[in-house]
C-alpha cells in the first residue's frame, strides 16, 4: 500500500508547484515587458490553442516530445525506487544538483565556453548531485544519523549552496546568466531540438535498462538478501538503478526543475499502485501517467506562457493520483469502500441466518409462520432497518421468506443456517474447551471470531473438538435475547 | 569423502559493527538429516545462516558446502528467509514469487519462460497451496506466505537447504506441510538445516541439533546432544560473560 510518507511527499510536492505558480504569475512581470495591465495571467485565443494541442509549431513539437518521453521514463523508473523505498533519494540528488550547475557555468565562462550550454551545465549537475548522494551514503555509514536525518541535512545544505552560487553567478556575468534560474522551477520554452535528442537518448536509456534488468530489479526490490543468496550482486543492481535516477533526473532538471522533479518520480508510481497488484503493470501504469502528465503539463505550459512547465506536470501528475486514489481498481477508496459494504452485508446475512435458526431451534417461532419480526429485532442489538435491509436481500437471495412480518427459513437457507449455526458453536465449545473463557461470554467472542473463519480453521476446529459430520451441536449458553449485550454487561 | 559434508563450518567469527555477534562457530553436519538451529534470541541462528551463504561479511572463519566454496556451490542451496524480512504489499503474486527462485537458472536479462511458470506451479503444488498461485501476496495467510518462501527454496532443487524460522507463528495445516517436505527432503538424501525456536518439538522434528548461543554450545544427534544439561548452557546465565564482553565492545565503539 501506498505509504504515510509517500502520501506526504506528494503533498509536498502539490504545495510547493502552488506557490511556483503564484511566485511566477507576479515575480516575472516587470520582465515580460507588457504593460501592466497585463498583470493577470491572460487567457489564450482559440487559435493559440489549437496550434499547441495539434502540435503545429516545431517547437511546441519538441517540448512535448522530450517531456513525454521524460514522464514515461520517471515513470518507469519511479515505481523501482518507490518499491525500494529510495524515493527520496531522488529528490536529494535533485536538490544536490544545483551548486553543480552554477559552478560548472561559472568554470566554463571562465575558460572563454558558452556557459549556457546545456551539455556543460548537466555535466556539473551531474557530478554535484552524485557528490550529494555520495555524502548521505557517507554520513549513514559513518555517523548514528538515520536516513531521514542524512538526506534532510545534506538535501538542504547543497540547495543553499547553489542558492547562493547563484547569486553570485547573477553578480559575475549580470544578464548573461538569465536563464539558470530555470533549472529550479523548470522552463521548457528554452528547450531546443538538440536538448530533445539528449532526453530521448537519456529516457530510451533508462527505460532499457529498465526492461533489461527488470526481473534482476524486480528480486532486489522485493527481498535483497534472497538475490544475495542466489548470487546477484546486490550492490551492482543497486547502483543501476540509482544510475537510472540520476539520469532522469539530470535530464528533468530543464523541463521540470529540480525542486519539484522528485514529484514525477514519486507520483505516478504511487498513482499506479491503486491500479495494479502486479509489478509490470504497475510500471506501465506508471510509465503511462507519466508520460500523459508530461505531454499536457507541457501544453498548459505552452498555452499559458507563465505557467512554468514543471507546475503543470507536477498539477496534473497530482490530478491522476486523486483520481487514481479515489477510483482506482485495486485501492482505491471506492473499491475498498465497496468491499467492506460487502463484508458488512454478508456479516448481516450470517447474523440474519443464525438468529432464524436459533428462534426456530429454541421454538419461538409459530408454526407455519417462522419468527416475528419483532421476536427478532428483540434477538440482537440491531437496527430496524438494517434488519430489514438484510431480511429483503436475503428473500431476493431465495434464502429466507417475508410474510405477514414472519421470517421463515427456505430450503437453501436451512442448509446454510445449520452450516454458519454449527461454526458458530463450534467455535464456543472451542473458546470454552481450550481457551478457558466462561460459556456466558462465549457468544460475544465467537461473534467477533465467526466471520473470519476459512475451510481450514473449520477442519481444524473439527478435529480440536472430535466433531465430524454435519451435525449442529446444542448451544452450550442459553440462548437469550439480546446476548450480545448481556455478554457486555456481564 | 570430504565433498559428502554438505555444510562445514570451522573458527567462524562474525561482528555487526565490531560487536562480536557469533564467535568461533564450528560444525560439520552429516548429509541427508534434518538438522535443527536452536538458541536463545539474540544467540546468532540467523547470522549464522547469512554468515553462510556470504551475505554478512566474515570476521573470520571458513565455510564450505559440499567441499566447495559456498560461491562455487551456490545452486546446490536453497534458502528460506524469515517471513518478516519481506514488505508483503509489494505488488507480485505467489506464483511470482516462487519464480523468483528461478531467476539465476533464467539467466540474466532473459524472460521467464513457460516451463519455468510450470516448475513454480509443480513447487506449489508441492507446499499444498496451487490454488493461491494468482493470489497478490498480502492476500495470503501467514502461514501461506511462508509455504510461499519454502516453495521458492524447493523449486531450485537444491541439495541442501538453509531455512529461518519456518515454523514461527504458522497454522497447523503448514506445520504440518513443512513437516511432510522435510520428511521428503530427507528420503531423497537432502539435507536441511532448520533455525527453531519451539524445544519442545525438536526432537520429534530433527534428528540432529546444533545448539548456538553466539558459540555452539554442542552439536550432534538430537538423542545424545539435547540433554537438559546442554539446554541449561544455552539458556541459562552460564554465558553472561560472553555477552558482557561483546555489550562492553559495542558500548566503546559507540562512545567514539
Amino acid at each position: 500500500m501506498i505509504r504515510f510518507r509517500q502520501i506526504a511527499l506528494i503533498f509536498m510536492a502539490t504545495t510547493w508547484m502552488a506557490g511556483c505558480v503564484s511566485l511566477d504569475a507576479s515575480d516575472e512581470v516587470p520582465s515580460t515587458g507588457n504593460s501592466l495591465a497585463n498583470q493577470s495571467i491572460s487567457w489564450p485565443t482559440w487559435e493559440q490553442v489549437r496550434r499547441v494541442v495539434l502540435l503545429q509549431d516545431y517547437n511546441t513539437r519538441v517540448v512535448v516530445f522530450g517531456t513525454t518521453l521524460l514522464g514515461c521514463a520517471a515513470g518507469i523508473v519511479g515505481s523501482f525506487t518507490l518499491l525500494r523505498r529510495r524515493a527520496l533519494m531522488g529528490d536529494a540528488l535533485s536538490h544536490a544538483t544545483l551548486p553543480g550547475i552554477c559552478i560548472a557555468f561559472l568554470l566554463a565562462t571562465k575558460m572563454g565556453y558558452d556557459g549556457k550550454s546545456l551539455s556543460v551545465l548537466l555535466l556539473g549537475a551531474t557530478v554535484s548531485g552524485i557528490l550529494g548522494m555520495l555524502t548521505i551514503l557517507w554520513i549513514r555509514k559513518t555517523t548514528q544519523l538515520k536516513d531521514d536525518a542524512a538526506l534532510g541535512a545534506v538535501l538542504s545544505v547543497f540547495f543553499g549552496a547553489g542558492v547562493a552560487l547563484l547569486g553570485i553567478v547573477q553578480q559575475v556575468s549580470g544578464g548573461h546568466s538569465a536563464g539558470l534560474e530555470a533549472f529550479i522551477y523548470g522552463k521548457t520554452a528554452s528547450m531546443n531540438v538538440a536538448d530533445a535528442k539528449t532526453i530521448t537518448m537519456a529516457a530510451f536509456g533508462s527505460i532499457g535498462l529498465c526492461l533489461v534488468f527488470f526481473k534482476e530489479l524486480k528480486l532486489l526490490c522485493f527481498d535483497e538478501k534472497f538475490a544475495g543468496s542466489r548470487g546477484f550482486p546486490v550492490m551492482f543492481l543497486d547502483i543501476l538503478l540509482m544510475m537510472t535516477v540520476v539520469v532522469v533526473t539530470i535530464v528533468g532538471l530543464q523541463a521540470v526543475g529540480l525542486v519539484l522533479m522528485i514529484a514525477l518520480l514519486v507520483i505516478p508510481a504511487a498513482a499506479a499502485r491503486f491500479w495494479s497488484d502486479e509489478m509490470s503493470n504497475m510500471a506501465w501504469i506508471s510509465a503511462g501517467l507519466g508520460m500523459v502528465s508530461g505531454m499536457l503539463g507541457a501544453e498548459f505550459s505552452a498555452v499559458f506562457s507563465r505557467l512554468p512547465s514543471g507546475a503543470m506536470i507536477v498539477l496534473i501528475c497530482t490530478a491522476f493520483f486523486a483520481i487514481s486514489l479515489i477510483f482506482g481498481s485495486k485501492h482505491g477508496l471506492l473499491i475498498r469502500g465497496l468491499r467492506r459494504v460487502r463484508l458488512n452485508r454478508r456479516i448481516d446475512r450470517e447474523h440474519l441466518l443464525r438468529a432464524v435458526y436459533e428462534k426456530l431451534e429454541s421454538g419461538q417461532g409459530e408454526v407455519g409462520k417462522g419468527v416475528s419480526f419483532n421476536e427478532l429485532m428483540k434477538k440482537r442489538s440491531w437496527s430496524e432497518r438494517r434488519l430489514r435491509g438484510s431480511i429483503r436481500r436475503e428473500q431476493n437471495a431465495g434464502l429466507v421468506s417475508f410474510e405477514d412480518q414472519y421470517v421463515t427459513l427456505k430450503a437453501p437457507g436451512i442448509a446454510e443456517a445449520s452450516r454458519l449455526t454449527r461454526q458458530h458453536r463450534l467455535w464456543e465449545l472451542y473458546l470454552i474447551t481450550h481457551a478457558e473463557i466462561a460459556p456466558s461470554r462465549v457468544d460475544r467472542e465467537a461473534d467477533m471470531i465467526e466471520h473470519v473463519l476459512d475451510p481450514d480453521m473449520i477442519a481444524e476446529l473439527e478435529l480440536l473438538l472430535d466433531r465430524a459430520g454435519q451435525d449442529v451441536p446444542a448451544s452450550p449458553h442459553e440462548l437469550t435475547d439480546s446476548s450480545v449485550k448481556a455478554g457486555v454487561e456481564d | 569423502m570430504k565433498e559428502e559434508i554438505p555444510l562445514a563450518v570451522s573458527d567462524l567469527t562474525v561482528a555487526y559493527h565490531r560487536k562480536p555477534v557469533i564467535w568461533d562457530v564450528g560444525f560439520e553436519l552429516p548429509a541427508g538429516s534434518l538438522i535443527g538451529v536452536v538458541g536463545p534470541n539474540g544467540a546468532g541462528k540467523s547470522t549464522l545462516l547469512k554468515a553462510v551463504m556470504d551475505l554478512t561479511p566474515r570476521a573470520s572463519g571458513k565455510v564450505l558446502v559440499y567441499g566447495k566454496t559456498y560461491r562455487e556451490n551456490r545452486r546446490r542451496v536453497g534458502y528460506v528467509p524469515q517471513r518478516e524480512s519481506v514488505d508483503w504489499d509489494f505488488p507480485v503474486d505467489a506464483l511470482d514469487v516462487v519464480t523468483m527462485g528461478l531467476y539465476g537458472e533464467i539467466g540474466w536479462c532473459l524472460p521467464v519462460r513457460r516451463k519455468h511458470r510450470q516448475a513454480a506451479m509443480d513447487a506449489l503444488d508441492r507446499v499444498g497451496i496451487a490454488d493461491f498461485a494468482k493470489r497478490q501476496i498480502s492476500q495470503l495467510s501467514g502461514g501461506q506466505q511462508q509455504r510461499v518462501f519454502l516453495a521458492r527454496a524447493l523449486v531450485q532443487d537444491a541439495d541442501l537447504y538453509l531455512m529461518d524460522e519456518p515454523f514461527a507463528a504458522v497454522d497447523a495445516a503448514t506445520e504440518r506441510a513443512i513437516i511432510d517436505i522435510l520428511g521428503e527432503m530427507k528420503e531423497s538424501g537432502k539435507t536441511a538445516v532448520v533455525i527453531h525456536h519451539d524445544l519442545q518439538t525438536v526432537p520429534e522434528y530433527f534428528d540432529y541439533v546444533v545448539l548456538l548461543n553466539m558459540r555452539v554450545v554442542a552439536h550432534g544427534p538430537v538423542e545424545d546432544v539435547f540433554t537438559n544439561d546442554n539446554l541449561q548452557k544455552t539458556y541459562g546465565g552460564r554465558l553472561t560473560l560472553l555477552e558482557e564482553v561483546s555489550e562492553a565492545m559495542r558500548r566503546r565503539e559507540r562512545s567514539l
